[in-house]
């Protein structure tokens, strides 16, 4: 009995765990595979079409453009807002963090829509109450159309419990106070031992918060299409109404740059982390 | 007073330092250690946490008390007592086409929640087994794409292979046999296809924190593979997988985008509703039934969080 299982649980998973991947594998590859054929397939065989027409299309630089001013805004402000409050509540007292991880969580309670239809809620009470108060002037800069800043505020809002666990698990494998602590005792000063100390230990779990910021803010459709923005996906939802072929090319596209944007990420993190083995 | 906490051998024992039975000596470090707690600077770290509260109470407190007000008060479009309390919003808002939305939501996102952790699992199993580092790197890397390719990419990926003119349905001639992606169960494998990757994301560390001696120690008292994960693992991964479940239910129910592109109104969704009254769509007076739903929606996410929160809490202090 005891030769009979010790050898058994040895050979069995190795052909289920190949049968569950493979069978992952399909399920995940086939939809990009026909997407991809989709795209590129017409009456008389292969053509890009698809993708050369995307670049004259009207609005896909716009709209492009407008994305990228968002998405790097998002990661910029989150990143300002979220790395001091978690280093200090690492440093201070638990309370601190608890209320920091409390805070954090909440925006996964409100749902986009729901975020995006408070968000209107307030807006409305510019013109409706504040319309002679230096107030009603932020209410009209915040949602400028050439950069709405209403919706920097949600993208940091929504991605916030992602970046916070991101960070949180950078912060767990780092020691943060003894760190700080042996650094204050070779005398340096505060900024400085965050700044050389801490910050270079967390990189890879910022360049992870930032991706995920990144992605979240070039794929965000819902706040943007009711406040009646066009960022890129809301101008790949009107293209597709009209293209279908083209807003597929789109999506494989889009699947494609996340791609490329973790595995650059991933290459930069991995290159830092053994610079110092080599030197 | 740094070497205090060194000689503590667990990080998770750090926290919990005082509870040391036994343990001589415990009494003299432990003032040492709040007393170094102390000198860091107290202020300075509520200062650092300032602008992310003022951040807070604006960009979420603020949409939050105007969700509330308004889902308590008449529209302002509406022709008699604009901004008097009512209750007549919310009541609206859970009857009628609104509550099917409602049920049709939660139904869906049960559903593919429950896919999501029962497939999930096995797949995060045999990444974690697996001896191919490779295997496991790209796995993850790749589930923390898809994970994020909700939306409407994901839309139009399936409308390419399972819509009416899609390559599979072309191939296989799936709408003879009935199929259409534009209803409960086409929506149902779209979601997979994001849900699944979260599962994989979130059950992964606790699978990791699974001790191989937990298993040698099993096997050497004679237990079958099945008497372990029905006797050790699932035990220690139920609140790991339960968390997950209720994620993902989460995340299928805030989910927008994706149905908004792909069934369009065949399948009644709430979220779907709030932008369709946000638009305007609605009877005139109505304006603050989408403030209204949103807060039935909020009502739903605050109750998954309850049941979240405690249980990944509970995990993590069994895996750490």
């Amino acid at each position: 009995m005891a030769q009979l299982t010790s050898r058994t649980p040895m050979r069995r998973p190795q052909l289920g765990r190949g049968l569950v991947l493979l069978v992952a594998a399909l399920y995940f590859l086939i939809p990009m595979g026909a997407s991809v054929w989709f795209s590129i397939s017409d009456k008389n065989g292969i053509g890009f079409q698809a993708y050369t027409g995307l670049l004259g299309a009207e609005g896909f630089t716009d709209s492009l453009w407008l994305t990228v001013k968002l998405a790097l805004a998002t990661v910029v402000l989150l990143l300002l807002l979220l790395v001091p409050a978690m280093i200090a509540a690492r440093l201070g007292s638990p309370r601190l963090r608890t209320i920091l991880e409390v805070l954090c969580t909440l925006p996964l309670v409100v749902p986009p829509v729901a975020l995006t239809a408070g968000m209107i809620g307030v807006l409305r009470w510019g013109p409706d109450y504040l319309m002679d108060t230096p107030f009603f002037q932020t209410f009209v800069f915040v949602q400028q159309p050439e950069f709405p800043l209403v919706l920097v505020l949600a993208y940091v809002l929504m991605a916030l419990p992602l970046a916070y666990r991101a960070i949180d698990a950078g912060l767990r494998s780092v020691d943060v106070r003894t760190l700080v602590e042996a650094a204050r005792n070779c005398g340096a000063s505060w900024p400085r031992s965050v700044f050389t100390v801490i910050l270079p230990n967390l990189r890879g779990a910022l360049l992870n918060a930032s991706f995920l910021t990144l992605a979240l803010v070039l794929g965000e459709f819902t706040s943007a299409s009711i406040l009646g923005y066009q960022p890129f996906p809301v101008w790949i939802y009107a293209v597709g109404n009209s293209q279908g072929q083209m807003s597929v090319a789109v999506s494989v596209l889009s699947l494609l740059i996340t791609w490329v944007l973790l595995l650059l990420l991933a290459a930069a993190g991995r290159e830092r982390r053994h610079k110092p083995a080599h030197s | 007073m740094t070497t205090a906490p060194t000689p503590v051998p667990t990080p998770a024992a750090t926290d919990e330092f005082s509870g040391g039975p036994g343990v001589s000596g415990t009494a003299s470090p432990a003032p040492a250690r709040s007393h170094a707690k102390r000198r860091a600077p107290r202020g300075g770290s509520w200062l650092a946490t300032l602008p992310l509260f003022v951040f807070f109470v604006i960009a979420f407190g603020l949409p939050a008390v105007a969700i509330v007000i308004g889902a308590f008060t008449v529209s302002s479009d509406a022709e008699t007592g604009a901004g008097s309390f009512t209750t007549a919003n919310l009541s609206d808002s859970v009857s009628g086409a609104y509550w099917t939305a409602l049920l049709s939501s939660l139904k869906l996102s049960a559903l593919t929640a429950l896919i999501g952790t029962l497939v999930g699992l096995p797949i995060a199993q045999a990444v974690v087994t697996s001896r191919f580092r490779m295997l496991r790197e790209a796995v993850l890397t790749a589930s923390g794409v898809l994970a994020n390719f909700g939306g409407l990419p994901l839309a139009f990926a399936f409308v390419a292979t399972l819509g009416n003119a899609g390559e599979l349905t072309k191939l296989f001639h799936l709408t003879d046999h009935g199929w259409t992606l534009y209803s409960f169960s086409g929506l149902t494998v779209a979601y997979l296809y994001f849900l699944i990757p979260l599962m994989v994301l979130t059950i992964t560390p606790a699978l990791d924190g699974l001790r191989a001696q937990w298993r040698e120690a099993a096997q050497n008292n004679r237990a079958t593979g099945l008497q372990y994960w029905r006797f050790v693992a699932l035990p220690i991964l139920l609140p790991s997988l339960l968390g997950g479940f209720v994620l993902l239910f989460g995340s299928a129910f805030a989910a927008y985008a994706t149905a908004a592109a792909m069934v369009g109104a065949t399948v009644p969704l709430i979220s779907r509703q709030i932008a369709d009254a946000l638009s305007g769509n609605v009877l005139v007076g109505q304006g603050n039934l989408a403030l209204a739903l949103s807060l039935d929606m909020i009502i739903v996410a605050v109750l998954v969080m309850a049941i979240y929160l405690p249980l990944q809490r509970r995990s993590a202090r069994w895996l750490s």
